[in-house]
């Protein structure tokens, strides 16, 4: 029981995530209106996005902006300062989930301009044909 | 106050007079925070993605506010798609400055030989100058994009 | 068809779950990532550039590359939006 309960309190934010992605994911499989598995997937996005942002915490470390001349003059202990490269990657990772939701807009609104629908199995019915 | 009342109802505005005068109001001060942001991207949380964002988003606040032929009249399709260019020319074409200067791509030490003021602070420069290329690219896809999917294509009437 | 899907979700999510065991504990400041290169980074990035922001001074120096290529795929999305909706005036 304590070695769980100290396990929790070590992990508790990763399962946290994994319980987001989760629920991203069962909507991108499991509905069948496109926009909504497009939703799924904008969810499973920021949970990866947040995931890898806190997993560069150190416990009781400040933001990674400092001082110029204090820096300059007297250097920086390194275990006061937070990750920052996780901070960088994700800002990619933002940019990349925009632009994929823009151009998966652009691509439904020419699926209802063709079909009419955006229910997937109406239109798997209108191919079949 | 009446003649307050009169001119809305003799426009035909109704109660979006609100939102119009307030977005005229409020949208240069928008803008200037967003140039704020890219600028003081090196002593403050920011930098070239979030303060293009915000650009973009005075756009798309004026565009929602009143129609989207207006917008367009703001901000025409030609100076949009000049703008955007710009920014990701400025961004490779300083690469390939600091190539020619004899350096390695995006070395920016090596635009010494153009202005000195110390290969360090050329660094410092060279980062604010490819900040500011990011942030105009960010901005026009911002307002195309929803200029875009807004109105399918035709630009004529919008969200 | 819908349970077909819950059942894969929790199995996914199980595996998961199994995989976050091995994960160092949150906030440890030795965890992997960071003592390799962040440490160089953070200790070089404000003597080397003059910049006090290290976010900025990594995304704008250091991996300058990425954050052109970043740039140039930005504005592939808007040009393939404009490709696929506008039609052609006939």
């Amino acid at each position: 029981m304590d070695g769980f309960l100290a396990e929790v309190v070590a992990k508790y934010n990763y399962w946290l995530y994994v319980v987001l992605m989760m629920i991203g994911f069962y909507a991108m499989i499991g509905k069948r209106n496109l926009v909504k598995k497009l939703l799924g997937m904008n969810i499973f996005q920021t949970a990866i996005i947040l995931l890898f942002v806190s997993s560069g915490v150190k416990r009781g470390g400040g933001i990674p902006i400092l001082d110029k001349y204090e820096v300059l003059a007297r250097g920086v202990d390194v275990a006061t300062v937070v990750n920052p490269l996780p901070h960088v990657l994700m800002l990619t990772a933002i940019v990349v989930s925009v632009s994929v939701t823009g151009v998966a807009l652009a691509i439904l609104q020419r699926i209802y301009r063709e079909y009419g629908t955006l229910e997937e199995d109406e239109i798997l019915e209108k191919l079949g044909q | 106050m009446k003649r307050l009342q009169e001119n809305a109802r003799n426009r035909g505005l109704g109660e979006s007079l609100i939102i119009q005068t307030s977005v005229r109001i409020l949208v240069p001060f928008i803008q200037l925070f967003g140039l704020y942001i890219i600028v003081h991207g090196h002593y403050s949380p920011g930098g070239g993605f979030q303060g293009g964002v915000v650009l973009g988003a005075s756009f798309i606040l004026l565009a929602l506010a009143f129609d989207l032929r207006t917008s367009t009249r703001y901000l025409s399709e030609r100076a949009n798609m000049l703008l955007g260019n710009v920014g990701v020319l400025v961004y490779v074409g300083t690469g390939f400055l600091c190539a020619v200067m004899g350096g390695l791509f995006l070395d920016y030490s090596a635009l010494e030989a153009i202005v000195p003021l110390g290969a360090i602070e050329w660094r410092s420069f060279g980062i604010f100058i490819v900040e500011v290329g990011v942030g105009l690219a960010v901005m026009n896809i911002m307002v195309s994009l929803f200029w875009d999917l807004g109105s399918g294509g035709a630009l004529d009437e919008g969200l | 068809m819908k349970t077909l899907a819950l059942l894969a979700t929790v199995v996914t999510g199980a595996i998961l779950l199994y995989g976050t065991m091995d994960f160092p504990a949150w906030g440890d400041p030795q965890s992997p990532a960071s003592t390799h290169l962040s440490p160089v980074y953070i200790e070089k990035a404000v003597a080397e550039t003059h910049v006090p922001n290290i976010v900025t001074a990594i995304l704008g120096d250091y991996r300058g590359y990425d954050t052109m290529f970043e740039t140039v795929v930005i504005y592939c999305a808007g040009l393939a939006v404009v490709s696929v909706l506008r039609r052609r005036e006939s």
